[in-house]
């Protein structure tokens, strides 16, 4: 399986409590879920489930690919889900057990079942009430065309009923509310025409609109279903990635034991062991063990401190390189995690409630129908001297024909069509509000650290570094996992030097590695263990490590955080697309400014907490700004939620994640700027197809007042918007891919314009 | 016209036939992972029958 087995970073070995997570299925058996993020090819699917089916006591496995989830079935009481976990691992499979209600699942699937059954209703329906109806249209006439009649009535009464649930449940909770939405007007057109076509056939009357009430279901609850199914494909995207990171915490008894706990069964003073390489699940205070802490997520800063027990570290910080053995402290209101959530929560709730363009429109929109109908038939009604049966019957012809269907569809269409482009470009949408939120930004404000940069440390030119120093740098590096060690010999491979041997290397954690070179003693670690403070020039703020050779002058090493491929020239087109670009950040002046120089943004803070950068941004949205804050850390979280829209990489810390609108996969930045344009282009698409509805309505409503519409008319009219309007959202789709070759070719052109100033300036 | 006492209900039935076959198949789980069945059906790795 050449493709898969890839193994994630930061998955620790999940110990002992898989049972927790076991379900009883309906037929008695048991049941669990499974997030497996490694499953990518068909031929996962494949390794998988043949793997666990080796496994005795297991009855059924199953891979969801979509949701990128395993379902194991048993029967048998004794089976150890953990063996499943364990198999799964050995297959090159990292997993954690998981819970459907936990996410919300459970809920949406029905929400979404319910709805497509309601489609399907409702377009069975239509289809055989279009099929009588035309009979009708063409001439039927007498016995006949009352039989067609209430056939219609037959199938249209039962599935107005069941297929319009959704609106009149939508409907009545609104008007208890005393508001007002759009699932006021369809419901009362829906009903009205409902009612109005059984009196006109009991009546022998020509013209029913059976057909029409059941269409306009049918239209919307197409509308509706691509936008809930939008929202559910985004929400299960973005838990998938969520539920990658800790859900608990390996805790160790008094008898040595190891646990894997919830994080709602844990307790203060438990024992909690962090692996190198792991984020720390919780607050605490180190009881055992040296290491280096990376505490960028938390702060921005992008060197790691070195950690002894006594000392405090907080939940989401990374291990970097020896094991910890950490008390948990309180877990009340004192821990840096929840300071940041009551921050959040302000910013929340300052934060205007957004009125998304449907609901805009949807304010001005049903009164006005309302109005119209009514106006209408007390129009009639002084007219014909008190016909009340016509004069209802051209009222409820103009509800029918104003019903939004066109409207219903503008807005999800629009929307389902660009979260697919976004989604493909890998964007990811939390939901449609978002999207418009995104195309009115006036302002960018970027995070330094994981955001602007990759988070990963690179070599500055160091200048006169000798080859051999390099070498043997690279020798002790290789064998640590801390990221300065690593970026070191990565440097070194890339400069084509071969490392140098070096003998019992030891690891120092918090300090540094340590070795024998040609009966020499080496060290590389921190300036200070290797007597190499002060040298290596005016660096301050960027990470460093030096190298100690027995005998000779230390050498320093200085590390920078590069910026994300793409980055200028992403921040060069948001620029000229009339967007201010300033940059926050958490970490020092000195790689701030850099960054900021090296991107050409001359707006930059360094050094703000977290309360500092959601002071701006609300200072900023005071003003009249609207903000996109893009961020990934802890720190920017409150920040993420006061911005007009918001946008995170995969990275980013869990509640970065959560608290942006939209998160983005890979290490291009550009997809800032495409998901800006596409959500530009998808608003001009909606209000284009706005326009498109209210011209239809300012034809047919005249019609329909005078009292002309035949449901023949209405069929055609209604029918022919709504196809409009999918067309043009669809052309959308076509986007996607132009921009992205459009950016890339501009980018290798700015590359190489660069390259010649550099050649020319050499 | 007698035929259509025939016509409607056979072509009603026939549709309803559509929306329980329909709805039977999205009960049963059969519309929850759509790419995975994409992929599926390109397996051709069947369990070799007993020699």
């Amino acid at each position: 399986m050449g493709c898969c087995g890839v193994r994630y970073e930061g998955e620790g070995e999940a110990c002992g409590s898989t049972a927790l997570w076991v379900r009883r299925s309906d037929d008695g058996g048991h049941e669990l879920d499974l997030v497996v993020p490694g499953i990518h090819c068909g031929a996962c699917i494949s390794t998988i489930e043949k793997g666990l089916k080796e496994l005795p006591g297991l009855d059924e496995a199953r891979v969801n690919f979509s949701l990128r989830q395993v379902r194991a079935r048993w029967r048998d009481d004794a089976f150890d889900p953990d063996a499943i976990i364990d198999k799964l691992s050995e297959l090159g499979y990292s997993a954690r057990p998981f819970d459907p209600s936990e996410a919300g699942f459970h809920a949406d699937d029905r929400q979404s079942a319910e709805l497509l059954r309601a489609l399907a209703v409702a377009g069975f329906a239509a289809g055989n009430i279009m099929l009588l109806s035309i009979s009708v249209w063409a001439g039927a006439e007498g016995v006949t065309r009352d039989l067609f009649h209430w056939v219609s009535a037959m199938i249209a009464l039962p599935a107005i009923a069941y297929a319009g649930r959704p609106f009149f449940r939508s409907a009545w909770a609104a008007l208890s509310a005393a508001r007002m939405n759009m699932d006021v007007p369809i419901s009362l057109a829906v009903i009205t025409a409902a009612m109005m076509s059984i009196y006109q056939a009991a009546n022998h009357q020509q013209h029913a609109y059976f057909d029409a009430a059941v269409s306009l279901l049918f239209f919307l609850l197409i509308g509706r279903y691509l936008d809930h199914r939008m929202r559910s494909r985004a929400r299960s995207a973005v838990s998938q990635l969520m539920s990658l990171s800790a859900t608990g915490a390996v805790v160790l008894s008094d008898d040595g034991k190891r646990h894997f706990l919830p994080m709602d069964r844990l307790e203060e003073g438990m024992r909690v062991v962090v692996a190198a390489g792991e984020r720390v699940p919780v607050d605490g205070v180190v009881v055992e063990g040296n290491s280096d802490i990376d505490m960028s997520l938390l702060t921005g800063e992008t060197n790691p401190e070195a950690i002894a027990p006594g000392d405090k570290v907080h939940a989401g910080v990374m291990n970097l390189t020896g094991p910890l053995v950490i008390r948990l402290t309180a877990r009340g209101e004192d821990t840096f995690l929840s300071g940041i959530i009551r921050l959040m929560a302000a910013a929340e709730e300052s934060k205007s409630s957004y009125v998304r363009l449907a609901d805009r429109l949807a304010g001005i929109y049903a009164p006005a129908v309302h109005v119209l109908a009514g106006a209408t038939l007390a129009g009639w009604l002084f007219y014909t001297g008190f016909n009340w049966p016509l004069s209802l019957l051209t009222a409820i012809s103009v509800l029918i024909i104003t019903c939004p269907c066109a409207l219903g569809l503008a807005v999800p269409a629009v929307q389902v069509v660009a979260s697919g482009v976004l989604f493909r470009n890998g964007v990811m949408i939390k939901d449609g509000g978002a999207l418009e939120r995104l195309a009115e930004i006036d302002t960018v404000i970027f995070d330094k650290t994981g955001t602007l940069t990759l988070g990963e440390p690179e070599l500055m030119e160091t200048g006169p570094v000798s080859t051999e120093a390099l070498a043997i740098a690279a020798g002790l590096a290789e064998k640590s996992s801390h990221p300065l060690s690593r970026a070191l010999a990565r440097a070194v491979a890339a400069r084509g030097i071969i490392p140098e041997a070096v003998n019992g290397i030891r690891e120092h954690p918090g300090r540094g590695m340590s070795g024998m070179w040609r009966g020499k003693k080496v060290r590389l670690g921190s300036l200070g263990w290797c007597e190499a403070e002060g040298q290596g020039g005016d660096h301050s703020g960027h990470p460093r490590l030096a190298l100690a050779v027995e005998g000779r002058a230390p050498v320093v090493f200085t590390f920078t955080d590069s910026p994300r491929p793409d980055a200028a020239e992403t921040i060069r087109r948001l620029r000229r697309a009339g967007l201010a670009v300033e940059i926050i950040s958490g970490d020092r002046e000195g790689p701030v400014r850099a960054v900021a120089e090296q991107l050409g943004i001359e707006s930059w803070k360094a050094g703000w907490s977290p309360r500092q950068k959601l002071a701006y941004v609300e200072g900023l949205r005071e003003a009249g700004r609207k903000v996109l804050m893009v961020g990934d850390g802890l720190n920017d979280a409150p920040a993420l939620a006061a911005g007009h829209a918001s946008m995170a990489p995969s990275s980013a810390s869990d509640i970065g994640r959560t608290a942006a609108d939209l998160v983005f996969l890979g290490s291009s930045l550009s997809a800032v700027w495409l998901a800006r344009e596409v959500a530009v282009r998808a608003r001009r698409l909606m209000t284009q197809n706005f326009v498109w509805a209210l011209f239809y309505n300012v034809v047919a409503v005249p019609v329909a007042v005078l009292g002309l519409a035949t449901p023949l008319f209405a069929a055609i009219a209604m029918s022919s918007s709504s196809i409009i309007v999918v067309a043009n959202s669809l052309r959308l789709s076509l986007v996607g891919r132009r921009l992205r070759k459009g950016f890339r070719l501009a980018a290798d052109d700015a590359a190489g314009e660069r390259e010649e100033a550099r050649r020319k300036a050499a | 016209m007698k035929v259509l006492l025939f016509l409607i209900p056979i072509a009603l039935l026939l549709g309803l036939l559509g929306l329980g076959a329909f709805i039977w198949s999205l009960k049963s789980g059969q519309y929850d992972d759509l790419d995975g069945e994409a992929l599926r059906i390109l397996e051709d790795d069947d369990e070799k029958p007993p020699q």
